[in-house]
């Protein structure tokens, strides 16, 4: 599934735009000029990683700071333990699009608690 | 260096485990930690390992897929450091010979003299102790938490959410002062007030009362107040006894220098039993917060490898967070240094603040209640200003 995002000229470097997908996906335009998406939710607790502190190609997450491997997703230390989705990232006429990846996302649980709860 | 020993078993100690592997030592590593358990995270044991929404495999630290290739003495208390055998040596009688050695002895609950032995009397620190509280909160009753800081807020803010009747008593005039300064120590204070915990400040605690369980708190103004269980939470002392006589340089915890290194070569300490030196600050200070026991480590393992000769970077602002009834607060910094205190975001009314904290216009600390992408922002620009 392909989503559009928002412009590229919109969305300066060392910025985040958080995509209100379900769940929320964000897109990182590094200090590098580089484009990265991966999920919004940190897989430690219900935090969100746009909020959180990008540098180079990794973001730190803005409540316990596991810092999150844009290009992998992959996490560093505790206390989060799960890498979270990376997806795939489009510009087309100066529009950032995603695609979402089909892998089944490590939400945390009191987020996937609430998601299998059905409310929001 | 061919042996590694680090005392503690913890947070500051695993991380210290993991920067040894990390950064290319290859010899033996020995973790000796009095605890039984592997390392843990302690602040859910306030929040949802306390209100039963986290279990104790949560609480682990450890990814199960990790092998540090390390020998784990737990149940082993170090009792010495002997610096010409350069060893540790333990209570039960045995002696780990290290070349290097790191001190991650974390801190201990203070207690309050005479409560020793009274049934309903509980401090917070260690995963038993967590244990021990959940199973008596469970059963609900009337709550006094003595001491309004950070440990006494959130026991206080869980025990709320899970229906117990609720009583904070504070020595000082105002909750969080130390910390946060008067004027944000009262807005976050307020919390309590807000769910209808009975805040009681500025009088002091006499003793308890009740013959083999504890069934009230004694104010020095005379006041008793009714409770079934007690939450001693007064704050924490550096486990560094065991050092005593060691060479090893003490003052308020182990002092080191902005690197981590000790009085002592080839000793360095980490977590909240050591009083770095903040570059910052121009001064000592024991931080006893979460992710300075998670960063710390890195500096002065690199320390610790290169006998001392790397330069120390600047620390990013020391940091915490703590939850609240629902609210996210978030600190970095120290406010002690400030002479203003501005509220640049959001409301005090409405608990959403983001205060910046400032000494002759330059920000030196900065305070977040539900402000996540501000504090990050600000916590940012402070980190970069230092540098
Ligand atoms: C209930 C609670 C909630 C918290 N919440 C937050 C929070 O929300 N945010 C935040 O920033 N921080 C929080 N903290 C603080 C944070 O947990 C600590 O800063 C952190 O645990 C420090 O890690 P450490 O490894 O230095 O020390 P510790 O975690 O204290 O570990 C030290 C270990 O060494 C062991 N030890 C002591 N003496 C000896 C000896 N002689 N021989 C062998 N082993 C020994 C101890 O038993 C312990 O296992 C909280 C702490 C508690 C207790
Ligand atoms: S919520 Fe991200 S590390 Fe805790």
């Amino acid at each position: 599934m392909m989503i559009p995002a928002c412009r590229l000229a919109d969305l300066p470097r060392g910025e985040a735009h958080r995509l209100d997908t379900d769940p929320p996906v964000s897109v990182f335009h590094t200090d590098d000029g580089e484009l990265f998406a991966i999920d919004d939710t940190c897989t430690h607790q219900d935090a969100s990683l746009a909020d959180g502190w990008l540098e180079g190609c990794e973001v730190e997450c803005p409540l316990h700071a596991s810092k999150f491997d844009l290009r992998t997703g992959a996490v560093d230390s505790p206390p989060a333990k799960l890498p979270v989705r990376t997806h795939e990232v489009v510009v087309e006429d100066g529009v950032i699009h995603v695609r979402v990846s089909a892998d089944a996302p490590n939400l945390p649980p009191c987020v996937a608690a609430r998601l299998a709860g059905g409310s929001a | 260096m061919r042996t590694v020993a680090v005392v503690g078993a913890s947070l500051a100690g695993l991380s210290a485990a993991r920067s040894l592997r990390k950064q290319g030592y290859d010899g033996r590593l020995v973790v000796i930690g009095d605890e039984l358990h592997r390392p843990y995270d302690r602040p859910p044991l306030s929040k949802e390992f306390l209100a039963g929404t986290l279990g104790e495999a949560d609480l682990s630290l450890e990814t199960d897929d990790e092998d540090l290739r390390a020998e784990w003495l737990l149940g082993a208390r170090a009792a010495g450091l002997d610096r010409t055998e350069r060893a540790v040596r333990l209570a039960d009688g045995r002696e780990v010979r290290a070349d290097g050695i790191v001190i991650a002895t974390g801190a201990a609950a203070r207690t309050l003299p005479g409560s020793e032995g009274l049934a309903g009397v509980h401090t917070l620190r260690t995963l038993d102790d967590a244990r021990a509280l959940r199973d008596e909160l469970a059963r609900g009753g009337r709550l006094v938490v003595i001491g309004g800081g950070f440990i006494g807020a959130e026991v206080a803010s869980t025990a709320y959410a899970l229906g117990l009747d609720v009583t904070v008593v504070e020595a000082a005039p105002t909750p969080l002062a130390g910390p946060l300064g008067a004027r944000m120590g009262d807005i976050v204070s307020a919390l309590h007030v807000d769910h209808g915990v009975r805040l009681l400040c500025g009088v002091g605690v006499k003793g308890l009362s009740g013959e083999r369980r504890v069934d009230a708190v004694l104010l020095e103004d005379g006041r008793s107040i009714p409770g079934d269980i007690v939450v001693v939470g007064v704050g924490a002392r550096p486990c560094v006894e065991w050092l005593e006589g060691s060479g090893v340089e003490l003052d308020n915890g182990v002092k080191c220098g902005a690197d981590g290194r000790t009085s002592l070569a080839g000793v360095v300490a980490v977590g909240d039993c050591a009083s770095w030196y903040d570059p910052r600050a121009g001064a000592h200070r024991r931080v006893e917060h979460w992710t300075g026991a998670r960063e710390r480590p890195d500096a002065a393992i690199a320390t610790l490898l290169a006998g001392g000769a790397v330069e120390p970077g600047v620390p990013r602002p020391p940091y915490f967070w703590s939850d609240q009834y629902g609210v996210k607060i978030q600190f970095a910094g120290h406010a002690a240094a400030a002479d203003s205190v501005t509220i640049e975001a959001g409301a005090a009314d409405d608990r959403d603040v983001l205060a910046v904290y400032r000494r002759a216009g330059v920000p030196v600390a900065v305070l977040g209640m539900n402000q996540p992408r501000l504090f990050t922002r600000w916590r940012k620009q402070l980190a970069a200003a230092g540098s």
